[in-house]
């Protein structure tokens, strides 16, 4: 399998500050890496460097084998982008948008129109078509503005946020899109702030912080590496609380404690299911009867505490609960936090 | 939502871009999308006519009595030439405010994301600030009519004039999308722009003759190219009597010459800075 995204130790500042310092990424083939991070991480920076709108400082990136510095308008060619907020022409219609990225790309009329004709019915927006895109709800605009991403039929597909600012069904939405996309063969990069997304969508996660990747792997790898596994059960009767706490013992490689709610006990493990199962045999065979038992495992809002020492909710209170917020706004975010 | 693919059923391998072919052909679609929102926003365009008409009316009947621009040639007649030139510079504020939007608007990133001439977005949208200017010319043209300036030189002489008129709006055109592209937003860019308008038009013989300025601005009044399309277009339109014989000095005897070699001057430099520029500008 070949590499389709290949960046190494790119560097890129803005004045004085640092948006990235060195970062690594490898994306092969028909996989998704999603890049995970907080307002202000790098996240758009290395989107940038890697859709040749703005020149590394240092380091090298590759794209579908063509280095982004030395021949620009050959990875152009070969990507599609689809930016934090959706940068369509709102004066222009649906199709109107979707023909002129086509002719841009190259493509001729007869194809171009062909083309964006294909693309709106895919996404739902054959009806919305020859409106005006600034009468679309926001969530249409992403879709219109990742058809625009797809015109051409890049092999690499980088989509920037694509979910930040929208409603929770339009998410879905989106989400459903990208997984379709994904299973067609596709090699994506997808930035996010959302941790869910990531995990959902993505084959391997690169979390970054600050302009480096602080931690990478699949979503699983990455919620082991900060452990914390746990057994958790809930006794039908309390009175067999001692007889539990032995029993739970023999499998537990740390303390036995108290759930925070109270009601039960947690049980540190590190065998995973196999540990969920060798409480389930013990418990059975005392004839203890539970009434909830369960193998929890870090969150990744837990994996990113972890690594960072703060949340990744800790910039953006209110991401996400409103389709409000916009990308303009955003970015102002990622400056001020990038300065500080 | 059925199926979607990256793959497209037929969707053919982009050709790779080059030559001033290939900028002429992105610089048309580009062109057009500047042209389709003329007509989804009309409003615009009303507003972009309507201050030409304002200008040759307040002029002619404000300042009309109490400027006597010599010979036998009323002011109006004068002043027209004068406000034909000050419009077309002024829109070229045009130019720069539709760049510096797109700019906020995150749509270059897209543009600049796309395999496209590197030139074409610029080269499209001074191409199509070209439609406006020449309709503001017809309008003001119109009104200058009603109020009294007649084109007297003939139909070759008079269509001479306005293709100066807008070559040289051309020319500043590609200024202020450089300048579309340095400032921030687009509210920046009026202001930005006027401090290099005002001085222009304001500081030449549009409005007032030559002779009443003061000897150190008239120097500046003499060798600016806004005076030189003035004294063009005066000539062109015979809205100078000819008994006057033009000011002593080489860029006012041969006016359109001159003229033009401020356009060749202005787009060498501006067209490769702006493209440049825009080869860098990306949305923050």
């Amino acid at each position: 399998m070949t590499d389709m995204i290949r960046a190494e130790g790119l560097v890129k500042s803005y004045g004085k500050v640092k948006a990235l310092r060195g970062l690594d990424l490898v994306v092969p083939e028909g996989t998704v890496l999603a890049l995970l991070g907080p307002n202000g991480a790098g996240k758009t920076t290395a989107v940038k460097l890697l859709a040749t709108l703005q020149k590394p400082d240092a380091g090298r990136a590759e794209v579908a084998g063509v280095d982004v510095v030395g021949d620009p308008d050959g990875v152009r060619a070969r990507i599609g982008l689809s930016g934090q907020y959706a940068a369509v022409d709102e004066q222009l219609t649906g199709f109107e948008n979707l023909e002129m990225v086509g002719r841009l790309y190259g493509l001729g009329r007869a194809a171009s129109r062909r083309r964006a004709t294909e693309l709106l019915d895919r996404f739902d927006l054959a009806e919305a078509g020859s409106r005006p895109s600034k009468t679309y709800s926001g969530g249409m605009r992403r879709r219109l503005d990742l058809a625009g991403a797809l015109v051409a039929a890049p092999p690499v597909l980088i989509l920037d946020e694509p979910t930040t600012g929208l409603d929770v069904r339009s998410r879905q939405q989106m989400w459903d899109v990208i997984r379709e996309l994904v299973g067609s063969g596709a090699t994506l990069l997808l930035t996010t702030q959302y941790l869910e997304e990531a995990d959902r969508l993505a084959d391997d996660i690169v979390v970054i912080d600050h302009g480096t990747a602080i931690a990478r792997g699949t979503a699983d790898e990455l919620k082991a590496q900060t452990g914390g596994e746990r057994v958790e059960v809930v006794l039908a009767d309390t009175s067999r609380r001692p007889e539990a706490l032995r029993l739970l013992g023999e499998v537990a490689i740390g303390e036995v404690r108290d759930s925070d709610n109270g009601r039960g006990l947690v049980a540190p493990v590190d065998g995973g299911t196999r540990s969920l199962s060798r409480v389930l045999q013990a418990f059975e065979a005392a004839g203890l009867e539970l009434l909830d038992v369960g193998l929890r495992r870090p969150t990744l809002d837990d994996v990113f505490l972890t690594l960072t020492g703060h949340t990744s909710d800790d910039d953006e209170a209110t991401t996400g609960a409103t389709g409000a917020r916009t990308g303009r706004k955003t970015g102002k975010d990622e400056n001020a936090r990038a300065s500080r | 939502m059925s199926t979607v693919t990256s793959t497209g059923s037929s969707t053919p391998t982009p050709p790779r871009r080059g030559g001033p072919a290939r900028a002429a052909s992105d610089g048309w679609v580009v062109a057009k999308r500047n042209l389709i929102k003329i007509k989804r926003v009309p409003e615009v365009l009303v507003f972009v006519l309507i201050s030409p008409i304002m200008f040759v009316l307040l002029f002619a009947y404000v300042f009309g009595g109490a400027i006597d621009p010599g010979g036998d040639v009323p002011y109006r007649e004068f002043l027209i030439g004068g406000i034909f030139a000050q419009t077309v510079v002024f829109g070229a504020t045009f130019t720069g405010a539709g760049i510096a939007e797109d700019m906020q608007k995150g749509i270059i990133d897209r543009f600049r994301s796309l395999p496209m001439s590197p030139s074409a977005v610029l080269v499209g949208r001074t191409a199509s600030d070209v439609v406006y200017n020449v309709l503001s010319l017809i309008i003001m043209a119109l009104t200058g009519l009603v109020v009294g300036w007649r084109a007297r030189e003939g139909v070759i002489d008079m269509l001479a004039g306005f293709l100066l008129l807008l070559v040289f709006a051309y020319a500043i055109s590609w200024v202020m999308a450089w300048v579309g592209l340095l400032v921030p937003s687009v509210e920046v860019i009026n202001n930005a722009s006027f401090i290099v308008i005002f001085p222009l038009t304001f500081v030449s013989n549009a409005f007032v003759p030559l002779e009443s300025f003061s000897s150190g601005l008239r120097v500046f009044v003499e060798w600016n190219p806004v005076s030189a399309l003035t004294q063009a277009s005066r000539e062109l339109f015979g809205n100078i009597d000819p008994s006057v014989p033009a000011p002593d000095v080489w860029s006012l005897q041969h006016p359109a010459l001159y003229t033009l070699l401020w356009v060749v001057l202005i787009l060498a430099v501006f067209v490769p800075l702006s493209v440049r520029q825009y080869g860098r500008a990306s949305s923050k």
